[in-house]
């Protein structure tokens, strides 16, 4: 341990560590994709939980308001990027520009959260937004009429892939004989976007803006009487988070090419949620670590559960999907009684925890 | 300095929660450079007029003008900005964090850090970040806790915690600090070393409110003191006449006990 520890010190020791990772990260799609395309879909999908619980994490763990409906930004980023990119309107605008345009909605979208519940915490907090939530998937479910904007449940097909001058992240491409797949891809373009996203996040934690939301968590009134804006610092948790949610909304449209409302279900908030506080709420690796395991289980599972029920009893007894649940459900209940404050919990997270432990 | 001029001065403030009125035409002044203390029984309305002051309550009634300025109807975080800082009588430390950080969070009021600097953090920010973290320090090398700057608040003891909160209220850079019971809890040696820090604290240039229940740290500290009774001022003056005004003792002990009363 104490060499690792020595080893970490080493200014060289860390750039040849970012190294050895930049090497796994540039290699893993063309890895995966010999197992098979779908699992660079899936490590795709993964990403884009990354992106989710990062942006999440911001509003829940570093200002600690809970939020049940963060699955509405998503949904705003992507409908912004469907219905300017694809034949629905006849629009196809490039993804340089919708990007940064469903962030910049999505962030109003916060903002227009966060405004009214401004003075709601916990709880009550937690039921206002997870009404804004199935507000917004109502909105996507029914704006087909009088004017067809959203086109309902039907939803919005042949969505634009990305495209950069003449390279479309839709066809294959050959370079220096490797196969860049679609999916390949696009799991550059996250990993460059989860890459800037970490730095922001980091860097936001450790500095006045994060203190200051640090404050408004441990103690909203003290924070007050020390001259925090907490009305302004609140808003901007539910806007960064929200556009960050804008962005891996966007992404998701052009790579599934179809959306519907059937995308942005309460669910889905929920499993975000959830991988924000298993891996551990307010720890930048923790969340990340948690949107991971909660992404690829359940497609380990999907490929597990059927053949092995075969191989035991002859036939399958017992749907991936409902043990899937189960897992997932006892993986909670464990967290909680076992490491409350997550997989890897942020250190002050943690020291609240264990405070709440022991006043009981 | 500008000693005898007025920097706080209340007129008619009323403040009535249900059937109680906490507070009724209370009207005072304090001046810079003194120390002013606030006393009364318990439920009189001390840390009320504290609350109103900084923001967290409204008054029904009355005005409060800071440095011949207004306070109407401003936030607590705004009146943090004009200059008054104020610590609680149940200690309201951010208990997770160190005491470093507490102290550092004091000074956001006082920096300009946006999310833009946060994220590029170019010079500036930089700069300011070592300039707040230095400042932070001092401040508990002020109030004599710095050898512990890196335990969490909630580990300190009990007067550390006392002395914290009053480093982390000095780190807005206010004009008028008000400090609800600090002595509070504490043994006669660390009320002593208050009284040091608060005597420092003036000759340093910043005004103090002081409530207070330990009478002994009053006389002594105090330059002149305001005595509340059910929301009324009963009394205002220099400590030591303040002690001896028949209101103030039946305040204290009540009107209807006689010394025969008190010897059976």
């Amino acid at each position: 341990m104490e060499s690792l520890a020595a080893l970490k010190r080493h200014p060289r020791a860390a750039w040849v560590g970012l190294l050895l990772v930049g090497i796994a990260l540039a290699a893993l799609p063309f890895a995966l994709a010999s197992i098979g395309t779908a699992w660079v879909r899936i490590t795709n999908l993964a990403l884009l939980f990354v992106l989710l619980s990062l942006g999440l994490n911001i509003v829940v763990g570093f200002a600690g308001l809970l939020d049940l409906g963060y699955i509405a930004f998503y949904a705003v980023g992507a409908y912004t990027y469907a219905l300017l990119a694809s034949p629905h309107f006849g629009l196809h605008l490039p993804f340089w520009v919708i990007l940064p345009l469903g962030a910049a909605i999505a962030c109003l979208f916060g903002v227009l959260l966060g405004a009214p519940t401004l003075k709601l915490r916990g709880d009550y907090l937690a039921i206002v937004t997870l009404g804004f939530g199935e507000i917004v998937r109502i909105f996507m479910n029914n704006l087909s009429q009088p004017v067809n904007i959203t086109n309902g449940p039907q939803g919005i097909t042949l969505i634009d892939p990305f495209r950069i001058g003449e390279m479309s992240f839709a066809r294959t491409d050959a370079v220096l004989g490797l196969a860049f797949t679609g999916p390949i891809k696009y799991y550059y373009f996250l990993v460059l976007v989860v890459l800037v996203i970490i730095v922001i996040n980091l860097r936001l934690q450790d500095s006045r803006i994060g203190r200051a939301w640090e404050a408004i968590r441990e103690d909203e009134i003290a924070a007050r009487a020390m001259g925090i804006n907490t009305r302004n610092l609140k808003l901007l948790a539910f806007a960064m988070g929200a556009s960050f949610g804008g962005v891996s909304g966007g992404i998701f449209a052009a790579t599934q090419g179809f959306i519907s409302p059937e995308s942005f279900v309460l669910v889905e908030s929920i499993m975000v949620l959830s991988m924000v506080v298993l891996g551990g709420m307010g720890n930048i690796w923790g969340v990340i670590l948690g949107a991971i395991l909660l992404s690829f289980v359940p497609e380990v599972l999907r490929y597990t559960v059927e053949p092995a029920q075969r191989a035991l009893f002859g036939r399958m007894l017992i749907e991936p999907e409902v043990i899937r649940m189960l897992l997932f459900g006892l993986a909670l209940v464990l967290m909680m009684l076992f490491r409350p404050a997550g997989i890897l919990p942020s250190a002050v997270r943690k020291r609240e925890f264990e405070r709440k432990v022991a006043r009981r | 300095m500008s000693a005898g001029r007025a920097l706080l001065s209340a007129t008619g403030i009323n403040k009535r929660f249900g059937g109680v009125q906490a507070l009724a035409d209370v009207t005072f002044t304090i001046d810079h450079g003194e120390i002013y203390g606030l006393i009364g029984p318990n439920g009189a309305g001390k840390t009320s007029l504290f609350n109103v002051l900084t923001g967290i309550y409204t008054q029904d009634s009355g005005e409060f003008a800071f440095d011949g300025v207004t306070l109407a109807g401003l936030k607590p975080h705004e009146v943090a900005a004009r200059g008054i800082a104020r610590t609680f009588q149940n200690i309201r430390l951010f208990a997770n964090l160190s005491a470093l950080e507490n102290v550092m969070i004091g000074r956001h009021v006082r920096t300009h850090a946006g999310v833009w600097g946060a994220i590029s953090r170019n010079p500036r920010t930089r700069n300011e970040e070592k300039r707040i973290e230095k400042r932070a320090y001092e401040l508990l090398e002020y109030v004599g806790i710095a050898p512990r700057a890196d335990y969490l608040a909630r580990h300190l003891a009990y007067g550390d915690q006392r002395r914290l909160e009053i480093a982390r209220a000095l780190a807005t850079d206010p004009k008028l600090l008000a400090l609800d019971e600090p002595a509070a809890g504490m043994n006669a040696t660390e009320t002593a070393s208050l009284k040091r820090l608060l005597d420092d604290i003036r000759k340093d240039g910043t005004t103090i409110l002081l409530i207070e229940h330990d009478m002994k740290l009053v006389m002594s500290v105090c330059d002149r003191v305001l005595v509340l009774d059910y929301g009324k001022k009963i009394a205002e003056g220099p400590a030591a006449d303040v002690q001896k005004d028949p209101g103030v003792i039946a305040a204290y002990l009540g009107g209807e006990i006689t010394l025969q009363a008190a010897a059976s």
